[in-house]
């Protein structure tokens, strides 16, 4: 925080921003309370349903495969390489940011370049996933995985998964074509004329919060 | 942190500076100024005139489907010519009745009052209101009113397909809205309605984001949250209402989408339509009401606050008298717009909602009857013995008071979960909402445009012709809704096409007719007003002196016309809150004017 400021400032009396940051950061925290609003209408919808079902699909029997490993019964595995790759991507990000801060243009380079490429090892890990559940059979509005006890399944347990993880998936892709833009940017210097690299930072907020919504996707589809 | 964290703020925070800069080489063309503008202004006047427009298309299909209510077996031979296949040998179609109840709901609620009133005031009132050069984002600002003019542009061509539009009621319910098979309007009229609203509630959230922003970050200097003029206050908890419950809508819709176009069935579950079963199995479609009503409650009070608070601004300026319990306005504005997010199901009581779980949310529900008595008590307080000036804004400030009383007190016999089993879907319902949200709404609208049309345009709006059009207006909208309550009190259920055919609702024919004529009368006085409008931005008389009404708030001191940028030199300091009338012998104390050492305390 900025603490070079005498703390009487009168932080709510106009002139000056109540929490020391630009319009555009409150914004960003503004539109990621709206994000989060809609995620959680998406998740509760699907929590309404799923409780109000007899029995549901077990995600051990339904996310077991792993690419190259054709057959064996690994579960969980692979979506947990994903959520890795995912939360190491927000490390990269924090990393980008804290070299904003010092101002070093490259660092910033080169963090928001991991942050990219695990951003679509993500997407590509994704894309592998739904293409596999697709050859087993599961699309919107089919379901081929039975129910944990046996009877035969809606097809709201692919309706959700499909609709939910596409949803974020589009989050993600958002967030890499926007760190894109802003490590082209970066590059061609606007930061560095600017004189300070907010922008990383408001990325990074959307960044970190798309990771946020995954680690619940993550723990309401593959955990329970 | 670092000392360059320090900087990176401050160079962040000193926008303004940044503003004043590019203030002077401003080259502006036709294009840049009134097409594409990015002056907070500029947009406010394109919102309200879209706005206006929509007003008209909705208020029309509002009379040609009171025609049919009141005149079930007249044949109007011109409606034939008007919409062809609709009316065919001069009487309105069932299905275009249903259609033209869906539209005029749809887009009064979202186009006009939500888009209208909002977009227009927000815009025009917060940077002038707040002391700032415009909004914190002018693009995104410029974005939001294009959104919605795309929104608008799919809405309209959605009349004109020949399925017709969305005829399934405003609020889209599943199946219907889920179903092509189920009416011509669940076809291609409910894609364009869901792109529709889609891209609304994206114009929405551009609005909002930077509504909440300018308030927060761009208040100029002594302007403390407690002076801020109650109109900013209803406005920023507008905006943060919209920002947190227009998402919820955007996920149901985009579960609807797939229910209609991609197998699912989030909504759908053991259906049976035109002699066929369907596969469609394990959905609810309570849940969409449930996503539907988690904005639509929210909505009414984001219809509802704007016009709350301009008409305190418009009472407490027009009484010459302080408004009455600023701080308890301000609290009272906080608890409706946390209540807004509590009582969503208080409109599901009839779909088999847990009886126990109904008896909180009619708790929260009647809860919301305390900040509004508080500030209906407020509002009566401010104009107390006042030097009341009756201009046409504040008539219709105080018609404002008057139907918020009206409607609300109809409210709690609705919050009740009991009453509400033989009330729910009458026209009791009709007339409460249409009360207390709609014409209240519409009179706190009213109130804004007569009040700041002389800070819009530089020129005055005809006073005879504003009296004309508040009596009238008020007047009618009683003769209108009154008689509902009874009907609805008897029974007679909305959105049915004839009721002359139902023994027990044979004896409303008169009064539907004396409605539909009230309704007509009504309808054409709004184009009297629509007349006074444009001819007076033209022809109307000038303004003469900065502050015409001899108000506080910071808009007066800008010049009569106000370039991009507001205030020619420096952005003025404020000293006080905006609401310092007759004290100290004073008539009136402009926020700007310095405390001076002798003066008393409020």
């Amino acid at each position: 925080m900025a603490q070079t400021v005498p703390a009487t400032t009168k932080w709510w009396n106009g002139g000056k921003s109540p929490f020391n940051v630009e319009y555009g950061k409150l914004m960003m925290w503004y539109f990621l309370m709206s994000d989060a609003f809609t995620f959680g209408a998406f998740l509760i919808s699907y929590g309404s349903i799923r409780f109000s079902s007899n029995s549901w699909p077990d995600p051990n029997h339904v996310f077991n495969a792993v690419p190259f490993f054709e057959g064996s019964h690994l579960p969980l595995v692979f979506v947990s390489f994903m959520t890795f790759v995912l939360i190491v991507s927000s490390v990269t990000m924090v990393l980008a940011v804290h070299e904003g801060h010092k101002g070093n243009k490259k660092g910033v380079i080169k963090y928001l370049f991991w942050t990219i490429v695990f951003g679509l090892i993500f997407l590509g890990s994704q894309a592998w996933e739904w293409t596999h559940l697709h050859h087993e059979g599961a699309w919107w509005g089919s379901n081929p995985f039975p129910n944990a006890d046996g009877t035969v399944a809606s097809t709201n347990f692919t309706n959700y998964f499909f609709t939910i993880t596409g949803f974020h998936g589009f989050h993600v892709l958002s967030g890499v074509v926007i760190n894109l833009i802003a490590l082209l940017m970066t590059s061609n210097g606007v930061f560095e004329r600017r004189g300070h690299y907010l922008m990383i930072e408001k990325v990074g907020l959307y960044w970190h919060f798309v990771d946020l919504v995954w680690v619940f996707v993550f723990l309401f589809f593959y955990l329970v | 942190m670092s000392i360059e964290t320090t900087h990176v703020h401050q160079s962040g925070v000193s926008h303004e500076a940044h503003h004043e800069v590019h203030h002077g080489h401003h080259h502006e063309t036709f294009l840049t100024k009134y097409v594409f503008s990015q002056d907070h202004k500029t947009i406010a006047k394109q919102f309200l005139i879209t706005g206006m427009f929509w007003a008209l298309v909705g208020g029309f299909f509002s009379v040609i489907f009171r025609l049919q209510l009141g005149f079930p077996d007249a044949k109007f031979p011109w409606l034939e010519d008007l919409l062809g296949e609709w009316a065919r040998g001069g009487q309105l179609q069932a299905e275009a009745y249903y259609a033209l109840v869906t539209m005029h709901g749809t887009v009064l609620v979202f186009f006009v009052l939500t888009a209208g009133l909002s977009g227009t005031f927000s815009n025009f009132l917060i940077p002038l209101q707040v002391g700032a050069r415009d909004m914190a984002s002018p693009f995104m600002n410029m974005l939001s009113y294009w959104f919605f003019f795309v929104a608008s542009i799919v809405m309209l061509s959605s009349l004109f397909v020949q399925t017709g539009p969305f005829s399934g009621g405003w609020t889209a319910y599943p199946p219907l809205s889920a179903l092509g098979q189920a009416s011509p309007g669940s076809k291609v009229g409910m894609d364009l309605w869901l792109v529709s609203m889609a891209l609304f509630v994206v114009s929405s959230l551009l609005g909002g984001l930077n509504y909440i922003a300018t308030v927060l970050n761009l208040r100029t200097k002594g302007m403390s949250m407690t002076r801020l003029p109650l109109t900013i206050w209803a406005f920023f908890f507008t905006a943060v209402l919209g920002v947190l419950s227009f998402p919820v809508l955007f996920s149901g819709f985009i579960l609807l989408i797939f229910d209609r176009h991609f197998g699912t069935s989030f909504y759908l579950s053991d259906i049976y339509i035109n002699g066929q079963a369907l596969p469609n199995e394990g959905g609810s479609a309570i849940l969409y009401q449930h996503l539907f009503w988690f904005l639509g409650h929210p909505e009414v009070y984001i219809i509802l606050l704007p016009a709350m608070g301009m008409v305190s601004e418009i009472l407490s300026v027009n009484s010459r008298k302080p408004i009455f319990g600023y701080m308890a306005m301000v609290g009272s504005l906080f608890a409706i717009a946390i209540l807004a997010f509590l009582v969503w199901a208080h409109h599901m009581f009839v779909t088999g909602l847990n009886p126990f779980l109904g008896a909180f949310f009619v708790l929260l529900t009647l809860l919301i009857a305390v900040p509004s008595a508080i500030k209906v008590f407020n509002w009566l307080t401010t104009i107390w013995k006042g030097n009341l000036r009756f201009t046409p804004a504040m008539l219709f400030a105080l018609g404002f008071v008057s139907l918020f009383i009206s409607g609300g007190l109809t409210g709690i016999f609705l919050g009740n979960s009991s009453l509400d089993i033989h009330l729910h879907d009458t026209y009791f319902v009709i007339a409460h909402f249409h009360i207390v949200m709609g014409v209240a709404s519409m009179f706190g609208m009213f109130a804004g445009i007569y009040h700041w049309f002389p800070k819009m345009y530089g020129r005055y709006l005809n006073n005879t012709l504003g009296y004309i059009h508040f009596w009238a207006t008020m007047i009618g909208a009683y003769l209108i809704f009154w008689p509902m309550h009874y009907e609805g009190l008897a029974g007679m259920p909305r959105r049915y096409y004839k009721y002359d055919i139902w023994e027990s609702f044979k004896q409303f024919g008169t009064l539907n007719q004396f409605i539909s004529v009230v309704a007509v009368i009504v309808f054409l006085v709004q184009i009297l007003f629509l007349l006074n409008f444009f001819y007076s931005i033209w022809k109307g008389r000038k303004v003469t002196t900065l502050n015409p009404w001899s108000a506080n708030t910071l808009e007066w001191t800008t010049p009569i016309n106000p370039g991009h940028g507001n205030w020619e030199g420096e952005i003025p300091e404020v000293h006080r809150w905006a609401y310092d009338y007759g004290k100290d012998g004073k008539e009136f104390i402009p926020q700007t004017t310095p405390v001076s050492a002798d003066e008393s305390k409020h």
